[in-house]
């Protein structure tokens, strides 16, 4: 019988929420973007930027923190023998699901952890994005209800469980075998940011630290914002929702302390004032999430944890950043993009199509 | 032959949705639910505590777990 998981008792997830909240600001002091101390749906563009997936001059950077999400992760997993080789439940759908989950984060401008990072920092138009998830994720659960599911994984060889962890590995060598060089805009293979978000980072060896931290405390706290949400619409509990108050209360005080924490609508960093899509973005990217059964965050943690169809979401998330930015999907801080609207529209009705179709038959 | 949950391979929270379920479905008595991975484990653990029902014991069964829920 293996000793009592800790961090799975409420005591145990609200100090992980709390962690996130003094680690994320933390890397926003030390160099990290405006309310994107951490990011996942952010950051994984920023790293699809990187690698030149799309060409947005202002978000190249590989960013440390998602590496090290996943490896902390599978080293957490593999210490207290829950690494769990497994794929095969529809991955196909999981990475349709990935890019319009990217999509709709990048109408908002951040995942659920920024959403919430932002408010902590006094940016009220996250209000409207986290009404947003809620509501994306609420739309879910009556999905959840009707008997959708993606169907059972199969056990799978522990080589094929390791894949996205080898990636990062893979993307952190890359990082350190071709580092920033002052002034230009590209180190051999690697892009990078001259001005805007992507070039504003924590020194590689924090952010990696941090990141690395993060990875492990959340895979054995199961840290999730949308399951948060999705427990307490579906089945009344807690539990995950204590998790990110948690994070949420941290990262206030903490940005206080830290002078970061500025309210208010207008001029706030890497934001727009646009509320319906701030919304309607955020909505997209909730339902994305709730019928992939997890936020970008806690895929990172299961992938890291061995589960290929939550890998898959990852790549779709990625790839997701690529088309976003390369067909001119993604909001600015001047608004939405020029076809915005048009893909949140498409979003909606793949996810929706997803939602209605796939039902018991494969449970 | 014990009323059993095969909750394997599931991912969140279809294990939790499948445990609720049965606990509306029986009101009382003793089923067994079968999972995969730790957080299913905690997820259904958690789930039945909550609904009064009381974890009599968890055995490590091939890649996972076999959870006997009871409520008399």
């Amino acid at each position: 019988m293996k000793m009592k998981n800790v961090f799975a008792t409420l005591g145990g997830i609200m100090a992980v929420g709390a962690s996130i909240g003094v680690l994320a600001p933390l890397l926003q002091k030390l160099g990290n973007p405006g309310n994107m101390g951490i990011c996942v749906a952010c950051f994984e563009r920023d790293i699809a930027g990187s690698i030149g997936i799309h060409r947005a001059e202002v978000v190249q950077y590989m960013r440390p923190e998602i590496i090290g999400f996943v490896l902390g992760s599978l080293v957490a997993a593999l210490l207290f023998r829950e690494f769990r080789p497994r794929a095969g439940s529809a991955p196909i759908v999981r990475f349709v699901l990935g890019v319009f989950a990217m999509i709709g984060a990048l109408v908002f401008l951040g995942c659920p952890w920024r959403a919430m990072l932002r408010l902590a920092g006094g940016d009220l138009n996250a209000v409207f994005g986290i009404l947003g998830l809620v509501s994306g994720i609420w739309v879910g659960t009556f999905f959840l209800k009707a008997g959708y599911n993606l169907g059972r994984t199969e056990k799978t060889h522990g080589a094929a469980g390791l894949v996205l962890s080898v990636i990062m590995a893979g993307f952190l060598v890359l990082a350190l075998v071709y580092p920033p060089i002052t002034g230009e805009p590209k180190n051999d293979i690697l892009f990078y940011s001259l001005k805007g978000p992507g070039s504003m980072h924590a020194p590689l060896f924090v952010s990696l630290a941090i990141g690395l931290a993060i990875g492990f405390l959340a895979q054995r706290s199961r840290f999730c914002t949308m399951g948060a949400i999705r427990d307490l619409v579906l089945f009344g509990q807690t539990h995950l929702f204590m998790g990110i108050l948690s994070l949420l209360a941290v990262a206030f005080v903490t940005n206080l302390v830290l002078g970061q924490f500025h309210a208010g609508f207008a001029g706030q960093p890497v934001a727009h004032t646009m509320h319906v899509w701030n919304f309607l973005g955020m909505a997209l990217a909730g339902l994305a999430f709730a019928l992939a059964g997890g936020c970008p965050g806690r895929q990172l943690f299961l992938a890291g944890e061995g589960d290929g169809d939550a890998a898959v979401f990852v790549i779709g998330m990625i790839v997701g950043a690529g088309i976003a930015h390369n067909f001119g999907l993604a909001s600015s801080p001047q608004g939405i993009g020029p076809h915005g609207i048009a893909a949140v529209v498409v979003g909606f009705a793949a996810c929706l199509a997803i939602g209605f179709t796939m039902r018991k038959s494969a449970a | 032959m014990s009323i059993t949950v095969d909750a394997r391979g599931l991912s969140c929270p279809q294990p939790v949705i499948m445990t609720m379920a049965k606990i509306k479905e029986l009101g009382s008595g003793e089923f067994i639910v079968l999972v995969d991975t730790d957080t299913s484990k905690e997820n259904v653990s958690r789930a039945a505590t909550s609904k009064g029902w009381e974890v009599k014991d968890i055995q490590p069964d091939g890649e996972g777990y076999r959870i006997i829920l009871a409520k008399g």
